[in-house]
């Protein structure tokens, strides 16, 4: 059974239809790369699944539960899927540590002291073991994003959405950030994430969503989405994208 | 007729400052109490509420200060309330700071990123969380000084609950001033005793903004 089922879910903000059908399964343990050109209606797509959005039809369903839009419903989803965001997103008035701890002592009523163990944790596994006390504007933006990482990874989410979460970061910084998600692949970790990173991409990932104008265009693992496009608008992004 | 001596003069009006000071502070943490009521109001996602909030804010902020005095203090008169003016007083100027304080807060929420809602959100948070713990403490950093700076107003506003007969510094200026028939002299001490309460207030403000400007990483 998949973890994730995207059943003919379609999105429109007024008459613009920016999700036209889209249907997707994703088994637990896949890295899904979703690429496309700018407005093709990736990040929608993500917002979508975590109930950012609300979808006007069509379904989602995560471990077999639908998504429902009532509050509850949808807190219960969010533990279950994270999302890290382009632009990091951490909270500015409290350090790396709290970050981290913040939403397991709120949501999950975790006591403090084992909030911050998990938290000490979690900021290791993203290499930011010493960064516990540090605030958010005194640490690059890779060792921001590392920390969004670590706090959606202290909710234990069984998958992880990521939308563009390298494209706002100085090149010198995105592999570190990329190193981590590699590892979390490694571990299993189930991984939806908007990308323009094709090499990465390509070496990490288990499927590639080609998306195109609100539809998924070409889907398929990464050597025959790369080697072997089958749409001329495939072939031409890839061209486009490998000339950038 | 008896000799008044400037201290004499001074001695009455710090006297009735007292009650300037008082009818200040009650309004003040009175509006504040209220004025979060205006802010979740206005900021509520339930569209009814929002209309509410914003036509409260439009009524107070759309009227002159005197007016709602008076009609806190000869309106509820009208119904066969009979309300002593430090009531009627107190509650014009509560409902009148509540109105301001309540704007200026949405201000400052709203000028939280849109990507700390969705973050907080994402991790599971619910409304009252997210505010709680995320919006609101961002917010407030934001919301100091001009929450400060509107104290002055509030200290100024209570010079028109003179009005309505509230013995308070311009009440007892006008009081002494008709036992003296030193007008200039009298008046002035009053400026100097409003000045004296202001000026630190506002001083206060712009420290603050400066500093919550300059050290937003020190935290
Ligand atoms: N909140 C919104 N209100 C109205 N229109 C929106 C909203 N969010 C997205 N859109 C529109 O939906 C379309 C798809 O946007 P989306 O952000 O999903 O694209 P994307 O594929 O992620 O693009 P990019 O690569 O630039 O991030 C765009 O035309 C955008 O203008
Ligand atoms: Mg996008």
């Amino acid at each position: 059974m998949s973890l994730i089922a995207i059943t003919d879910v379609r999105k429109s903000f007024g008459s613009n239809e920016v999700l036209k059908g889209i249907d997707i399964d994703i088994a637990r343990g896949e890295v899904i790369a979703i690429i496309g050109k700018s407005g093709s209606g990736k990040s929608t797509l993500l917002r979508c699944i975590n109930g950012l959005e609300t979808i006007d039809s069509g379904s989602i369903s995560v471990e077999g539960a639908q998504l429902l839009t009532e509050a509850r419903a949808l807190r219960e989803l969010r533990l279950k899927v994270g999302m890290i965001f382009q632009q990091f997103n951490l909270f500015p008035h409290l350090t790396a540590g709290r970050n981290v701890m913040l939403s397991q002592m709120v949501v999950k009523k975790t006591p403090k002291d084992e909030a911050a163990e998990i938290a000490r944790n979690m900021l290791q596994r993203v290499g930011l073991g010493e960064k516990f006390d540090a605030y958010p504007d005194q640490l690059s933006g890779g060792q921001q994003q590392r920390v969004a990482i670590a706090r959606a990874l202290a909710m234990q989410p069984i998958a992880l959405l990521c939308d563009e979460i390298t494209s706002a970061l100085d090149p010198e910084l995105v592999a570190e950030v990329l190193a981590v998600v590699k590892e979390l692949a490694a571990e299993g970790m189930t991984l939806v994430m908007v990308t323009h990173e094709m090499r990465f991409a390509r070496d990490v990932c288990s499927r590639v969503v080609f998306m195109h104008q609100g539809r998924v265009h070409e889907i398929g693992p990464p050597e025959d989405v790369f080697t072997n496009p089958r749409t001329p608008e495939l072939q031409q992004f890839l061209g486009m994208s490998q000339a950038a | 007729m008896a000799q008044f001596t400037v201290f004499d003069i001074l001695r009455n009006l710090l006297l009735a400052t007292q009650w300037t000071v008082v009818l200040s502070i009650v309004s003040f943490i009175g509006g504040g109490l209220v004025g979060m009521l205006v802010l979740f109001a206005r900021i509520s996602n339930r569209g009814w509420l929002r209309l509410l909030g914003r036509g409260y804010v439009e009524l107070f902020q759309g009227t002159p200060l005197l007016m709602q005095l008076f009609l806190a203090f000869f309106g509820l008169a009208l119904f066969g309330i009979s309300v002593p003016a430090w009531l009627a007083a107190g509650l014009a100027l509560i409902l009148w700071t509540a109105a301001f304080l309540g704007e200026i807060w949405r201000g400052c929420v709203q000028a939280v990123a849109k990507g700390q809602w969705e973050a907080s959100a994402s991790l599971g948070m619910g409304y009252f969380q997210q505010m709680q713990h995320v919006i609101l403490p961002q917010a407030l950093r934001v919301a100091i000084p001009p929450t400060v700076g509107f104290s002055v107003q509030v200290v100024k506003g209570t010079a028109l609950t003179s009005i309505i007969g509230f013995i308070e510094l311009t009440r007892a200026g006008t009081v002494v001033t008709n036992a003296t028939y030193q007008p200039f002299l009298v008046y002035g001490l009053v400026a100097l005793i409003y000045f004296c309460l202001c000026w630190p207030l506002s001083r206060a403000s712009q420290i603050l903004e400066r500093k919550l400007n300059v050290a937003h990483s020190h935290h």
